[in-house]
């Protein structure tokens, strides 16, 4: 169960699991773009550099799937593989990550598009460890 | 967890001040949907209206009362189809309170045909609607910016669309603000939120967004619907769409800086989502001011699509492009300035309306001349199948919701519980045969619209009618949508 959708009343709420911290970012990502397209017919032929920072770990999730959004929109990109470098506490206040993205550029007909996600929210937002796995949780605006 | 809900009159609800409460919360709501929303706080559930509604009632410098319309839904900070006025001088500015699509709103056009006239035409209407508006994932508007054009585009909106010879100064007259509301700094907008803005222009978007062509089914205020413009069978356009990516990143953006500001200015955080800044703060004015740029891309979006619109009719039908009219344009997604009476004195506030409609009564100086007797027109869209309304405002609204009503049916079921329940082509052949033709980019899209989905347009617009602050005006019922 690397991902799951939760309900939410007018958007979808998505949660990542992973073994690491860095795992579940790359799963939310994965979860992301399962919102838009197929991602099963996204091939990895391109990637962009991401990089952001937060003053605590759910913020830098949310950050993360934001600037995915984008970076997908300025280069008319989708992506279906992620690449977490580095989460790094610089202090106290702040996260910094640096990943890649692997995609291509948006087909419409061959990803089969499903709907635009408008953002990452702080909404439902957790961040937990569960036995051995980690979640994070938020939810999508639609 | 409990909350205190008193009932106040048939369609009216109070949670009584407490706590750190600094107004009352008030719900226009009729008693199924009060149980609703009452039952959600006893179950403790993790997406809650009400608490939301109670949490905006603590925020610095709150008038009469934290407000929510009968289609109210959890949100993001602020419910869905809640309003929150504060004062300029000791209050807030919140980015829960607008979202992550300044202005996203509604635009409709009246045209001088009826329903008659397009018998048998519909599939050839609909077609070229199809392909004449770029709509869902990745697609691409007519007019591609440069960064220059894209800082002018904020500070003038639609102005800026009609000046480059799509549409007439006429529809400027018939939108909120003129098409080009004051105080908008591109300075304010960051460069990531403009580069997501260069090919958007014109472009319908998905999710809920949509563009319907309807007809005037009913008419419940004959003086009004003159005045309107309105005819029995009618056709109209309405287009529900906003300010596209530049309006997503603008809320993403101002979250993170409202979410430092709250803790600078030591304002509680008591939901991550409802981050504000005092109005009057450095950061509040910036964020006041990229609203305004958000707010003007809209009106540029929807006066791009206007365009379109016409070019298409023309080219199905053989219409004339000028005989297609800007009936009215509004917001649903806004923090803007007005003046309202607050304990018998004219105040300046900022009034937030996430999901909420402003429905400015007669006379205000804000409605077009031709409409200035009637009040200013409400457009309340529907879900695909059923049906949407016009309201006008009234003296009664200003007195007691700062002039606003409601924005839509807001959702029942969850996207993914309607996506289990409905599939896109059975959806849209069980319309089919209800004279409806959906064209969609989209049919998971469509299966998440399922009109089933949605709480009931008309309970929900009645409860506002018989409260008394928006009137019933005109129904209209959909023959063709066309979707992301």
């Amino acid at each position: 169960m690397p991902y799951e959708f939760i309900e939410h009343g007018a958007d979808v709420g998505i949660r990542a699991w992973g073994k690491t911290i860095d795992e579940s970012f790359a799963e939310g990502a994965k979860a992301l773009f399962d919102i838009m397209v197929d991602i099963n017919k996204v091939e990895k032929q391109d990637s962009v550099d991401i990089k952001c920072e937060a003053r605590d770990i759910p913020a830098l999730f949310v950050g993360w799937l934001n600037k995915l959004l984008a970076q997908a929109d300025i280069n008319g990109m989708v992506f279906r593989d992620f690449k977490i470098a580095e989460i790094t506490q610089t202090d106290d206040k702040t996260y910094k990550l640096s990943a890649q993205a692997f995609g291509e550029r948006l087909d419409r007909d061959k990803h089969a598009i499903k709907v635009e996600a408008k953002a990452a929210t702080y909404y439902g937002l957790k961040f937990e460890k569960k036995g051995d796995d980690y979640y994070l949780q938020c939810v999508i605006d639609i | 967890m409990k909350i205190d809900v008193k009932q106040i009159s048939k369609y009216i609800w109070e949670i009584p001040k407490s706590g750190e409460m600094l107004v009352p919360g008030r719900i226009y709501a009729d008693k199924e949907l009060m149980e609703h929303l009452i039952s959600d706080v006893e179950k403790g559930k993790e997406w809650n209206a009400l608490v939301q509604v109670v949490n905006v009632a603590c925020l610095p410098g709150i008038q009469k009362a934290s407000i929510a319309m009968a289609d109210i839904h959890p949100g993001y900070g602020f419910a869905i189809g809640a309003i929150g006025a504060f004062d300029t001088e000791t209050g807030v500015i919140s980015v829960a309170g607008v979202g992550f699509d300044c202005n996203c709103g509604v635009r409709t056009l009246r045209a001088q045909i009826t329903r008659d006239d397009i018998k048998g035409k519909e599939e050839k209407l609909a077609n070229e609607l199809f392909m004449t508006i770029p709509a869902g994932l990745g697609s691409q508007g007519q007019i591609k910016l440069s960064l220059s054009e894209i800082d002018e585009v904020l500070i003038k909106g639609a102005r800026f669309v009609v000046e480059h010879g799509y549409g007439w100064e006429e529809d400027l007259t018939y939108m909120e603000e003129e098409g080009c509301i004051k105080g908008a700094d591109p300075k304010a907008v960051s460069y990531e939120a403009k580069q997501r803005q260069f090919k958007q222009i014109g472009t319908l978007g998905s999710g809920n967004h949509y563009l319907e062509v309807q007809y005037v089914s009913e008419i419940y205020d004959d003086v009004a619907a003159k005045v309107y413009g309105l005819f029995p069978n009618q056709i109209l356009v309405s287009i529900h769409c906003g300010s596209r990516a530049l309006g997503h990143q603008i809320g993403t953006d101002y979250l993170k800086i409202l979410e430092a500001a709250s803790r600078k200015y030591n304002i509680p955080i008591r939901e991550r989502e409802l981050v504000c800044a005092p109005f009057k703060s450095e950061e509040g004015k910036r964020y006041f001011s990229a609203i305004n740029c958000g707010i003007n891309a809209a009106f540029a979006n929807r006066q791009a699509l206007t365009h379109l619109t016409r070019k298409a009719f023309n080219s199905a039908l053989n219409v004339d492009e000028k005989s297609i009219r800007t009936f009215y344009d509004i917001g649903h997604n806004t923090a803007k300035l007005e003046k309202h009476k607050v304990d018998g004195q004219m105040k300046n506030l900022i009034v937030h309306r996430k999901g909420a409609t402003r429905a400015f009564g007669p006379g205000r100086p804000e409605v077009p001349d031709t409409y200035k007797s009637i009040g200013q027109p409400v457009l309340v869209g529907g879900t695909m199948g059923t049906c949407s309304y016009i309201l006008h405002g009234t003296e009664q609204g200003m007195e007691e919701v700062f002039g606003t009503a409601v924005h839509g049916a807001g959702r029942v079921s969850s996207r993914e519980q309607a996506k289990r329940r409905w599939r896109g082509t059975e959806l849209v052949k069980q319309l089919q045969e209800q004279g409806i033709i959906i064209k969609g980019h989209s049919l998971p899209g469509v299966a998440e619209e399922a009109p089933g989905a949605y709480k009931d347009v008309t309970r929900v617009v009645d409860v506002v009618h018989n409260a008394g602050i928006a009137k019933k005006v005109v129904m209209t019922k959909p023959l063709i949508s066309i979707k992301g």
